[in-house]
């Protein structure tokens, strides 16, 4: 049994989404400079050059990349052998989620209808998974809903196959176009039921860029649909070129015999995403 | 790639004279406004109230900005998607407002109502706030206080960089560069 304090905890995610919002992360700086030597269009090129020196601006500064620093999406990895003590662990991630956004964008409606800003950017939402062990690992997202708003999920009839969830991915990527802050990042959740595909689709958010899946059937479909964004011609903001993602990540889930669901969760050109282990 | 200045408020001339995939830099007074406020312009002038700012020539830039850090002018201010307010945007056009800075595809009745009363929208590059917020020289909070940041604001730019998306002679940047870089069969 290992006890962890949760002021310990609040001040440890307090302190990653503070560097989430100000730091991109060095996968996504590597395949930008990667796309830069890649992008054919001359405005193309220009954005992903402004974008990499907004992103070293950014950080030098200590301010956000992007003024919509998001909605704090915790994954917590938490061993079983972990005992929180000092108080409520949810309670404390939440406050530590205000402290962070005092300085951040209030990006927050507490009623979705009444739409009246939370005022402190809580409530972040929070997802377990127990795990074996005494570790307590924390990813933080801070998901900017320019890209979450064209986002889709559909459940299909096994039936459409492969080539109606590639049809999916691609029909929602060219309808976001430039709305999504394209270059994207690609989540894509296939397989389980309503809520976990979803779930799915934003875990494959979290997977570095250049990382591939496991199953080679899928890895080969990533690739495909990879090469099918980037032919449709967006580009880097939607101002025309062959750099419209810089990845397609796919979860699988098992499923009903009745069911072949699909979700596509997008990222933007800013992607806000770090870790913390205690 | 040639960078002329123009200045907001915009007149008739300066709007003529873009063209769709034109980079400009824009140096002026400007208003800000996103979703909510949107929503309450739009209701005052159903009631026949007066508005809070001007309309006429003037350029609307959907933003709400991150927190100024103690001592900065503004937070990172970099454009928000712009569809979500072409449910309100007729009216503002109506009124004579000459410019439109965001990010994102235009409804087909926006883009209408842009050759039919000579306005211009722009795109700025969202994603690059912390750049953008440096060639923002002053802010001041006009209406709406208690909306946070998505209250209407003041700003002063200078050489803001944006790049003509929709032009007033029915020009669209984001169709045009889309065709020139798809390969068909995708």
């Amino acid at each position: 049994m290992r006890t962890i304090a949760v002021s310990e905890v609040r001040q440890a995610v307090g302190d990653l989404l503070r560097r989430a919002a100000h730091h991109l992360p060095e996968d996504y700086l590597a395949a930008m400079r990667d796309a830069r030597g890649r992008e054919q269009s001359p405005t193309g090129q220009q954005v992903i050059e402004l974008l990499l020196e907004n992103a070293s601006y950014a950080e030098a500064e200590e301010i956000p990349t992007c003024q919509d620093t998001g909605m704090a999406i915790l994954f917590i990895e938490v061993g079983q052998d972990v005992h929180f003590s000092g108080g409520e662990i949810e309670a404390a991630l939440q406050a530590a989620t205000r402290d962070a956004y005092a300085d951040l964008r209030k990006s927050v409606v507490s009623d979705p209808l009444l739409r009246i800003n939370s005022g402190d950017n809580s409530p972040a939402l929070i997802h377990w998974r127990i795990v074996a062990g005494e570790r307590l690992r924390i990813t933080a997202l801070q998901k900017g809903f320019g890209a979450e708003l064209m986002s889709r999920v559909q459940m299909f009839p096994p039936s459409v196959g492969v080539e109606g969830a590639r049809r999916f991915v691609l029909e929602t990527v060219e309808r976001a176009g430039p709305n999504a802050c394209p270059p994207l990042i690609v989540g894509v959740g296939i397989g389980g039921s309503l809520d976990s595909v979803g779930l799915a689709a934003k875990k494959a958010l979290l997977r570095p860029i250049g990382s591939v899946n496991p199953a080679p059937h899928i890895a080969e479909l990533e690739d495909d649909l990879l090469g099918a964004i980037n032919r449709l011609g967006i580009g880097p903001q939607g101002l025309g070129g062959v750099v419209t993602a810089l990845a397609v990540q796919i979860e699988t889930l098992a499923t009903h015999i009745a069911a072949l669901p699909v979700a596509v969760n997008l990222n933007c050109s800013a992607p806000r995403r770090a870790s913390v282990e205690l | 790639m040639s960078q002329r200045t123009i200045r907001a408020p915009l007149d008739d001339a300066t709007v003529l004279s873009l063209r769709a995939g034109e980079q400009v830099l824009l140096t002026g007074r400007i208003y800000t406004a996103r979703d909510a406020a949107h929503q309450r312009l739009f209701e005052a002038l159903q009631r026949g109230a007066s508005l809070p700012l001007p309309l006429a020539g003037q350029v609307i830039y959907y933003v709400g900005p991150a927190p100024a850090r103690s001592g900065a002018v503004i937070g990172p201010a970099g454009p928000t998607t712009s569809g979500r307010m072409d449910p309100y945007t007729l009216p503002l056009l109506e009124r004579g407002v000459a410019g439109l800075i965001g990010k994102g595809i235009r409804s087909a009745e926006v883009k209408q109502a842009l050759i039919r009363h000579t306005a211009v929208y722009f795109g700025a590059v969202g994603g690059a706030a912390a750049l953008l917020a440096r060639q923002i020289r002053s802010s001041r909070l006009l209406a709406y206080a208690d909306l946070g940041s998505e209250a209407i604001r003041v700003l002063e730019v200078e050489e803001f960089p944006l790049f003509v998306i929709n032009d007033c002679h029915g020009g669209d940047a984001y169709e045009a560069a889309k065709a020139a870089y798809r390969v068909s069969g995708g």
